[in-house]
């Protein structure tokens, strides 16, 4: 091997470095970009994300001292109501489907609203036959 | 109406949902619990329709006429016995919507005023992808679920080599993606979140036997409510996060119940492979053909039972399949009118779903006093002289105490093997869905009854008339 095969192998070994360099400056910015708009995001808008957060902790304690009293008899009641009763979802697909123009987010919205509605009201009629049966017949 | 104002009104929506779930504490005041789960739903669908972004009232009626009808016409129809494939389906629709929605998000986000296209903000992003992911398991998962639960799959787990590894290889490849979409942006991405969660769905659940349904449709519950969650965050609407929360934590709270009750670790159910046809059972050794079984017929079982003073029957899957609560019903009339103390005894994993038998029961009129669970029951067998079991098996296997080699090894069991007589309606020898034989089939004070659960309680109702 020569001097100038030398010579050449590190030019290209060095071309190769300055050229990851570059990219892990555009991924450095790139990662910056990302974290500000989760800095943004956090701090924006009325609804921040901790006390939504806030919220959902709440939520899930009151809801593991209200399921916790279910007497066991209507476990499958309690499928029947919160099967229903997670179709609330239907809130956001009614806002999708909310505008006066028709697109590809407002059709999807529509669907949601049908399916949404499957849901409410056969998850709150079924729950209504089962309770109904568990009457005292004395 | 001002921004406040909905709030408020969301906020009644989430406390009526609450008084849903606290009103089945108890059967007196759960019909009124539903009331107000009905009441809530009615309240938030008003408030977001009142929105004054939403315009379309034609295309939104039609909607929900539509749906409505088909849920109602479906709940209507539906036979008690099939009940948990009806909840297995209605999830799956639950995931679905929440999928839907998380398409409009997407591509319009600035209805909900989270950016605008391919300019979204990232925490919202990861809501989303975490509410798009969730729903598609619950879609593609409680099809399989239906599948499994209709018959129209087998209830055998299906198992491959390198399952797990392709599972959790496929979980990181989530990971990888939803990062994808949170730095591209693209519709690509948000695809690929989306069909790799439905393939995931399916793979989740396809291992798991059809003896832990039970476990399986309370997670699926689950999953139907965190999905839920995952969407209220992306849209910063704090009703459907509440609501999400409760039905999360209520799915959580039943798949631990479950378990528990089968004395099985939650991973050991969803790593599934548990519990598959009774072949495979019988060829792993089959019953010893040495052991001799003493099998009566109707009449016997119909003297022995009037001759008692206390019978306690034990319903399992067999009775569903069967249809025999209309018949075990008018039995145990027909015994209480000659003077005989008549309860029936619910283990908790009895069944394909949280307390299938209890309504079953329920629908064939029987007094819900006269139903008990298994704390309540299981030391008053040693005072009982007849256990009557009809389509359970592995719920009263002594091997679950006696033998730490047994699968079911560990699992609290009705014990039924304390009464003076115990009586099995069974259609054969097979074992149950854990593939175990049943020691108390071959005891002397043991009868085992070999017919359909149906008939067999309509013929002992003819003998004892």
């Amino acid at each position: 091997m020569d001097a100038t095969q030398i010579e050449q192998k590190a030019k290209a070994l060095a071309e190769q470095a300055a050229s990851l360099a570059g990219e892990m400056a555009q991924f450095a910015t790139d990662a910056g970009g990302v974290a500000s708009q989760v800095t943004e995001a956090a701090h924006s808008g009325p609804y921040s994300f901790i006390s939504l957060f806030t919220v959902f902790i709440l939520a899930c304690f009151v809801g593991y001292y209200v399921v916790w009293r279910v007497t066991p008899a209507l476990h499958s009641p309690l499928m029947g109501v919160t099967n229903a009763i997670s179709s609330v979802i239907i809130v956001g697909a009614l806002i999708a489907a909310g505008p006066a123009e028709t697109n590809f987010s407002q059709i999807m919205g529509f669907c949601a609203v049908v399916l949404a509605s499957v849901n409410i009201f056969g998850g709150f009629i079924v729950t209504q036959r089962m309770l109904s049966m568990f009457k005292k017949k004395r | 109406m001002t921004e406040n104002f909905s709030a408020v009104l969301y906020l009644i929506s989430s406390i009526c949902f609450i008084m849903a779930l606290k009103g089945l504490s108890s059967p007196d005041s759960a019909r009124q619990g539903n009331m107000f789960g009905i009441a809530g739903m009615v309240i938030a669908i008003l408030t977001t329709i009142a929105m004054p972004e939403v315009m379309s009232y034609g295309t939104i009626l039609a909607g929900i006429v539509i749906g409505g009808s088909i849920g109602a016409f479906i709940a209507r129809k539906i036979e008690m016995t099939a009940l948990p494939q009806l909840v297995a389906a209605f999830h799956s629709l639950v995931g679905l919507a929440a999928c839907f929605v998380a398409a409009a998000a997407f591509f319009r986000p600035e209805a909900y005023g989270i950016g605008t296209p391919g300019n979204i903000a990232v925490g919202s992003l990861v809501e989303m992808a975490v509410g798009l992911a969730i729903g598609a398991v619950t879609f593609t998962g409680s099809i399989i679920a239906f599948g499994k639960l209709q018959g129209l799959l087998s209830g055998a787990p299906v198992t491959f080599s390198g399952q797990h590894p392709l599972n959790a290889a496929l979980g990181l490849l989530m990971v990888a993606l939803v990062v994808w979409l949170c730095i591209d942006q693209s519709p690509a991405a948000f695809w690929a979140v989306f069909v790799l969660a439905l393939v995931l769905g399916i793979l989740i659940i396809i291992p798991i036997g059809g003896a832990d349904m039970p476990v399986v449709i309370s997670m699926l519950n689950s999953y139907s409510g965190w999905a839920a969650c995952g969407i209220g965050f992306t849209l910063g609407n704090s009703l459907l996060i509440i609501t999400g929360a409760l039905v999360g934590s209520s799915g959580a709270i039943l798949s631990y119940i479950m378990c528990k009750g089968m004395n099985r670790s939650f991973f050991s159910v969803i790593l599934g492979g548990f519990g598959g046809d009774s072949d495979a059972a019988a060829a792993m050794g089959g019953p010893g053909g040495d052991k001799s079984v003493k099998s009566g017929s109707a009449d016997d079982a119909a003297f022995i039972m009037e001759n008692a003073s206390s019978v306690v029957i034990v319903p399992g899957y067999g009775m569903a399949v069967a249809q025999a609560q209309h018949a075990l019903r008018e039995l145990g009339d027909l015994l209480k009118a000659k003077g005989v103390k008549v309860r029936y005894a619910i283990h908790p994993v009895a069944g394909r779903m949280p307390g299938h038998m209890n309504v079953l029961l329920a629908e064939a009129n029987v007094p819900y006093e006269d139903v008990l669970e298994l704390e309540e029951i299981n030391r008053d067998f040693s005072q009982t002289d007849v256990a009557f079991v009809i389509g359970a098996n592995d719920v009263t296997n002594p091997a679950a105490k006696s033998d730490p080699a047994s699968p079911i090894y560990g699992m609290p069991i009705l014990d039924v093997e304390n009464a003076k007589t115990v009586l099995f309606v069974k259609r054969g020898m097979s074992s149950g869905y854990a593939g175990v034989e049943n020691e108390l089939f071959f005891r002397d004070n043991t009868m085992m009854l070999f017919s359909d659960a149906k008939k067999m309680c309509e013929e002992i109702v003819q003998a004892l008339d």
